[in-house]
């Protein structure tokens, strides 16, 4: 007797697999206790040394330095938990031959990245509902003013977080090691924080770094963030003269729909193709 | 010689069609060439044992089957449907038991079959499978604590959750102590008994003999020879060694009829006896050896 048969059902659907990813990742993130303690505390911790060094500062538009930080740190917190954090979990994964497994299992790419993208949405979400009380009430920054405003802070922030996984599974498929791979991704998040105004005032930047990190999501990220944290008249002081929301969403949605074709036609299973 | 005899066959509704039917597969990386022009058949409800040296392309030969390594010619069918095009329903009728690790390390054994669950329409129950491997007592734990043994225990539960027709199993015991090696032989025995078709690839040969039907041994990137493990190498087993110690050394004669050549070594030495007398013929690691190429025909030590 044997338990062979040569009809099947058929495999679980693309969503049904998603979902476990999701569950499975998410479970993995809260048992890394590093990466848990570090993704939560890194914007909290430099709000609070840019808060406490430079409080007293006020930049054009009357905006206290707190403030225009505020937008900064949690777009880097964005970035953190979603280009960095998904870079180099994949290519961990990847060498520790985890996903040689969902490989030969034949998981759709696609439910692998949902999985990311829904674990990145979870913890960036947790990692913002650190960060902002403590600037509310560490450093009186005020919260966006009002629904208008915190629906920018959401589509912002969740644009953000989607263009930043993407842009982790991008650089994923790079070649070299898992170590060396995370070397790279934290020196290039380093470079460009400084060249999207996360630090500096973005205006005062020269123009040359203003348009190379006009290429990449950060700096609309920044400004996104800028656009529901500070208050209208700073408007005034961007680059453009104004907001960009149209712009913003636009480079950002951009990056989430070229990125994933992208990914599907680079990402790879195991680390050299034969 | 002393080659343990495997069971019959269980009878499978299969039908004829072969499991695993390659021909003429040929990969070169970089020029160099690792399969040329293998050919195999794997029969639908045996075990069947790859043999070779490291290097000879079993690796290679595996990974084209599961449809995760691309060649450069042959015609490869794997239950029916050709490995790179097939789709996620033939992915289902096969397992791998592979190296690689399962979802992390900071997951329990439970938690990680758990998970793999979702990937099939046909799970085996997590007892089920916890049970048959050996793992019942392991499974809160976490995979980070578990030995070597343990995990290619894992390994081979998670091979075969989604309730394969077909199971490869590339190079399962490197790596393991001679106990764990024996537990994970008699998982080969059993799931062949419940009627799945098993290929292993291997380097040992005592593995090979205990476990497979018939064993493909590969060398140069090609089949060299397959039989079953009593049967491998025929031709060289008729092949007898005497040898005998004379004037100070050892002379040895290599001969299909050893009786002959003692007839004749008596005949020459009346009286008295032939010192060092011996008529040997290869054992198993001799015929392997001698089939890979490694010692030039088959000579004795």
């Amino acid at each position: 007797m044997t338990a062979l048969t040569t009809t099947r059902p058929a495999p679980p659907s693309t969503a049904r697999i998603a979902l476990a990813r999701v569950g499975v990742e998410l479970r993995l993130f809260a048992r890394e206790r590093q990466q848990v303690v570090f993704s939560f505390a890194y914007p909290v911790v430099m709000m609070v040394v840019f808060g406490s060094v430079l409080g007293g500062d006020v930049l054009p538009g009357g905006v206290p330095f707190p403030q225009y930080f505020l937008a900064g740190i949690a777009a880097t917190g964005i970035m953190l938990t979603s280009f960095q954090a998904v870079g180099t979990a994949i290519a961990a994964e990847r060498e520790a031959g985890q996903l040689e497994r969902l490989q030969l299992l034949g998981t759709p790419p696609a439910a692998y990245f949902a999985g990311k993208a829904g674990q990145v949405l979870v913890t960036t979400a947790a990692q913002l509902a650190l960060l902002l009380p403590v600037a509310r009430y560490g450093y009186d920054v005020p919260l966006p003013a009002d629904l208008a405003h915190w629906l920018t802070f959401l589509w912002v922030a969740a644009l953000g977080a989607l263009a930043g996984t993407v842009l982790g599974i991008g650089v994923s498929a790079l070649p070299g090691s898992a170590s060396s791979l995370t070397t790279s991704i934290s020196a290039f998040a380093i470079v460009l924080q400084f060249f999207s105004g996360v630090f500096f005032a973005f205006p005062g930047l020269p123009g040359w770094m203003q348009q190379v990190a006009a290429v990449f999501p950060l700096k609309w990220l920044t400004q996104g963030m800028r656009s529901a944290f500070l208050p209208e008249q700073a408007a005034a002081f961007e680059v453009a003269g104004g907001w960009e929301h149209g712009r913003t969403a636009l480079v950002l949605v951009a990056w989430v729909i070229i990125g994933v074709m992208v990914c599907v036609r680079t990402f790879r299973w195991r680390r050299a193709d034969g | 010689m002393t080659t343990t005899e495997a069971a019959p066959l269980p009878t499978t509704t299969g039908g004829d069609t072969p499991a695993v039917g390659v021909r003429g597969l040929r990969k070169s990386y970089g020029g160099k060439a690792v399969l040329d022009g293998l050919d195999l058949e794997v029969r639908r409800g045996e075990c069947f044992a790859l043999l070779g040296p490291n290097g000879a392309g079993k690796t290679t030969t595996i990974e084209v089957l599961e449809g995760v390594r691309r060649r450069d010619a042959g015609e490869v069918t794997v239950l029916g449907e050709d490995p790179a095009t097939a789709g996620r329903s033939w992915r289902a009728r096969i397992g791998v038991v592979s190296q690689g690790e399962g979802a992390g390390q900071a997951l329990s054994v439970r938690e990680t079959l758990d998970h793999f669950a979702h990937y099939t329409s046909t799970p085996r129950p997590t007892d089920e499978l916890l049970a048959a491997v050996g793992l019942a007592e392991k499974a809160e734990t976490r995979v980070a604590r578990l030995s070597g043994g343990q995990r290619r225990r894992l390994a081979v539960a998670l091979g075969v959750q989604g309730r394969p027709e077909l199971v490869f199993l590339d190079e399962p015991t490197t790596g393991m102590d001679p106990a764990a090696r024996r537990q994970f032989w008699q998982l080969v025995r059993d799931l062949r008994s419940g009627g799945t078709t098993v290929l292993l690839t291997t380097h040992y040969l005592d593995e090979a003999a205990e476990l497979a039907d018939r064993v493909g041994v590969i060398a140069g990137g090609r089949l060299v020879e397959v039989a079953p493990p009593a049967e491998l190498g025929a031709p060289l087993r008729r092949q007898a060694t005497v040898r005998w110690r004379e004037d100070g050394g050892w002379r040895a004669v290599p001969t299909e009829t050893p009786a002959a050549v003692l007839r004749d070594l008596l005949a020459a030495t009346p009286h008295g006896e032939v010192p060092g007398l011996t008529v040997t013929r290869p054992d198993l690691e001799d015929l392997y050896l001698a089939l890979v190429g490694t010692v030039a025909g088959g000579e004795p030590r």
